[in-house]
């Protein structure tokens, strides 16, 4: 049986798959099994019961998800299906494989989502810079279209979808997704206040699901292969597989689908190679530049959301940042501050000045004129700018690398206000 | 306010309305395509503004006027989208814009040494063009190409794995591609 539905038709080496090699390969039967009968329950029901959960890097179940979509007679007609395919998180580079890889199981998958949430026009959200991604998705949309996959009627069943590639112009809030609602509309892409959550009022008010892109591409086998087979796939407590990247200074970077549940310690040594000739592991993001710093001590921690959460981070995009011993701690906090800091939407106060200061403590330590009282600003911001006080998630997210940096760092943090410099660069 | 700001603002207000620049057919065509795909004409306000920087290079205060006028947004309303996107230049650049990743994976796989080194081949710093006009520098969050860090764009292209020397020639080839033209 199939063990990496999401990266089997993925050869980076050659073109990706049109739609006849694709079809050839189990692709679509979720769409012929929609029109022998399976009907929009079924597929939520059985999405439900794969324990699927959101790849973007809440890792909110997908079915629960979908379910709070009101159905039935009285509910709004028009519903939306919006992918979220704005990926920014820093050191997050898996949905551009997938999109410019397999463009036709994504489309699959929208198609399967789309009709479970009764959903006839749907969005892909696509980040500006990601040239590739858009042709590559335009000419998969136009075969699919040729094929009757999407349309009017589709396949016979009574069921239309239209799929609009629009490209975003390059704000990382839009990965949030009522502020992506907004930017989608023409808006500034400020999030709005939740409730009403998306899936209740969306996109120009309707029902919404917004779904990111490699949670929409499990969707073809678990409809093909059956929920059964989708819980064969895990080593862990979490069901399926995932992307999981590695960058830094490790021997071979890349990205590769595992089943959940493996040691990080496989990825990273088995994978990855290990780090480079010369250097050791200092410590680690493990999935993307929101996530707290993990430390070698954590490296037989499995690839899961509860057992990483257990030590206090978060799986998220499963893309690992590493650090290594001669790159400075504070400078790597420091650059994913300033990161945060320039792509705040500006609309709440504690994110909007908030960040912008830890930013330029950071510029102060960098060249030697931190202080005690500094360190202890920073600290404050941990508490400042966590969860609860600001509108949306985007400050939080800095808080981990800032919070968890500070901590595990301290030392370096205490040599750059002593020595007067970064330590690293003299 | 005196009298005199009154009369000043006011004489802004009309002579915006009257610098706006006509949309070419090609841009009207295209802004009506795309208003075909979403069911509130105001949703194709940034469409329209990035078919516009296609065919003119970037936005102009005429263009957004235009922009603003054909498709009844209000100006103010358009320039909050203009200015809140990274992709939306507001003022003229060079033919080829670098965007340059100085995010987290390309930092720690020495972007700024990188980047040093583009300044001192161009004399450019973020958010400037070369003086013969061939190149705009400018800053973008995350490339999402980590594994093959560090890593730019030059125009709609990727480049990856960089180096000092893979630099010099991206360079060459570019301000090439110009005199070959």
């Amino acid at each position: 049986m199939v063990n990496n539905p999401l990266t089997k038709n993925i050869d980076m080496t050659r073109p990706p798959m049109d739609i006849a090699a694709y079809e050839a390969n189990d692709g679509y039967q979720s769409i012929k099994a929609i029109a022998k009968g399976l009907s929009s329950d079924d597929v939520l029901q059985q999405v439900k019961d794969s324990g699927l959960k959101g790849r973007g890097g809440a890792g909110f179940p997908t079915g629960l998800k979908w379910s709070f979509v009101p159905r039935g007679d009285d509910s709004p007609k028009q519903k939306y299906l919006v992918v979220n395919a704005d990926e920014m998180e820093p050191g997050t580079f898996k949905d551009r494989l997938l999109m410019e890889g397999d463009p036709h199981l994504m489309i699959e998958g929208m198609i399967i989502a789309a009709y479970a949430i009764h959903a006839s026009k749907a969005y892909i959200f696509l980040r500006g810079e990601y040239i590739v991604s858009q042709q590559v998705l335009t000419r998969a949309i136009a075969e699919a279209e040729e094929r009757g996959y999407l349309g009017k009627n589709i396949l016979n069943t009574g069921f239309d979808l239209d799929i609009v590639v629009h490209t975003s112009a390059g704000r990382y809030i839009c990965g949030e997704e009522t502020a992506l609602l907004n930017a989608l509309e023409g808006k500034r892409a400020n999030p709005r206040a939740k409730p009403p959550f998306p899936q209740v009022s969306g996109l120009w008010g309707k029902p919404t699901i917004v779904n990111n892109v490699e949670t929409i591409c499990n969707l073809p086998g678990i409809i093909t292969y059956g929920v059964d087979w989708y819980h064969g796939l895990t080593k862990g407590n979490d069901h399926g597989t995932k992307l999981f990247g590695v960058s830094g200074k490790v021997k071979t970077p890349g990205c590769w689908e595992l089943p959940l549940g493996l040691p990080i310690r496989e990825l990273l040594e088995d994978y990855a190679g290990g780090m480079q000739d010369g250097l050791e592991l200092r410590a680690f993001l493990p999935g993307g530049g929101s996530t707290d710093f993990m430390l070698p001590q954590h490296l037989d921690v499995t690839l899961d959301y509860d057992e990483i959460a257990k030590v206090g981070s978060r799986l998220a995009t499963g893309t690992m940042i590493v650090l290594d011993n001669k790159t400075c701690p504070v400078g790597m906090v420091g650059n994913l501050m300033r990161f945060f800091a320039h792509e705040s939407c500006g609309f709440c106060t504690p994110c909007r000045d908030g960040l912008p200061w830890v930013d330029e403590i950071f510029n102060e330590f960098e060249n030697g004129r931190g202080n005690e009282k500094d360190l202890q600003i920073l600290h404050d911001h941990v508490t400042y700018l966590g969860p609860g006080r600001t509108f949306c998630a985007l400050a939080p997210g800095a808080t981990a690398p800032l919070g968890s940096g500070l901590k595990y760092f301290k030392e370096d943090f205490d040599r750059h206000i002593k020595e007067k410099c970064c330590p690293y660069k003299h | 306010m005196s009298n005199g700001d009154v009369k000043m603002s006011n004489d802004m207000i009309a002579s915006t309305a009257t610098r706006h620049r006509k949309l070419s057919a090609e841009e009207i065509a295209e802004i009506e395509h795309e208003m075909t795909l979403y069911p509130d004409k105001k949703a194709v306000g940034l469409e329209a503004l990035k078919i516009v920087q296609k065919y003119q290079g970037w936005v102009s205060d005429e263009s957004l006027l235009g922009i603003s006028k054909y498709l009844g947004i209000p100006a103010s309303d358009l320039e909050g989208v203009a200015t809140f996107f990274n992709l939306v230049y507001r003022e003229p650049v060079g033919k080829n814009v670098i965007l340059f990743c100085d995010s987290v994976s390309c930092w720690i796989m020495g972007c700024e040494g990188i980047k040093k080194h583009i300044k001192d081949t161009l004399d450019i710093n973020y958010g400037e063009t070369t003086k013969d006009g061939d190149f705009t520098l400018i800053p973008v969050p995350c490339l999402g190409d980590c594994d093959r860090a560090p890593v730019m764009m030059v125009g709609p292209d990727l480049h990856r794995n960089l180096t000092p020397g893979a630099i010099d020639k991206i360079i060459l080839d570019y301000s090439k591609s110009k005199s070959a033209e």
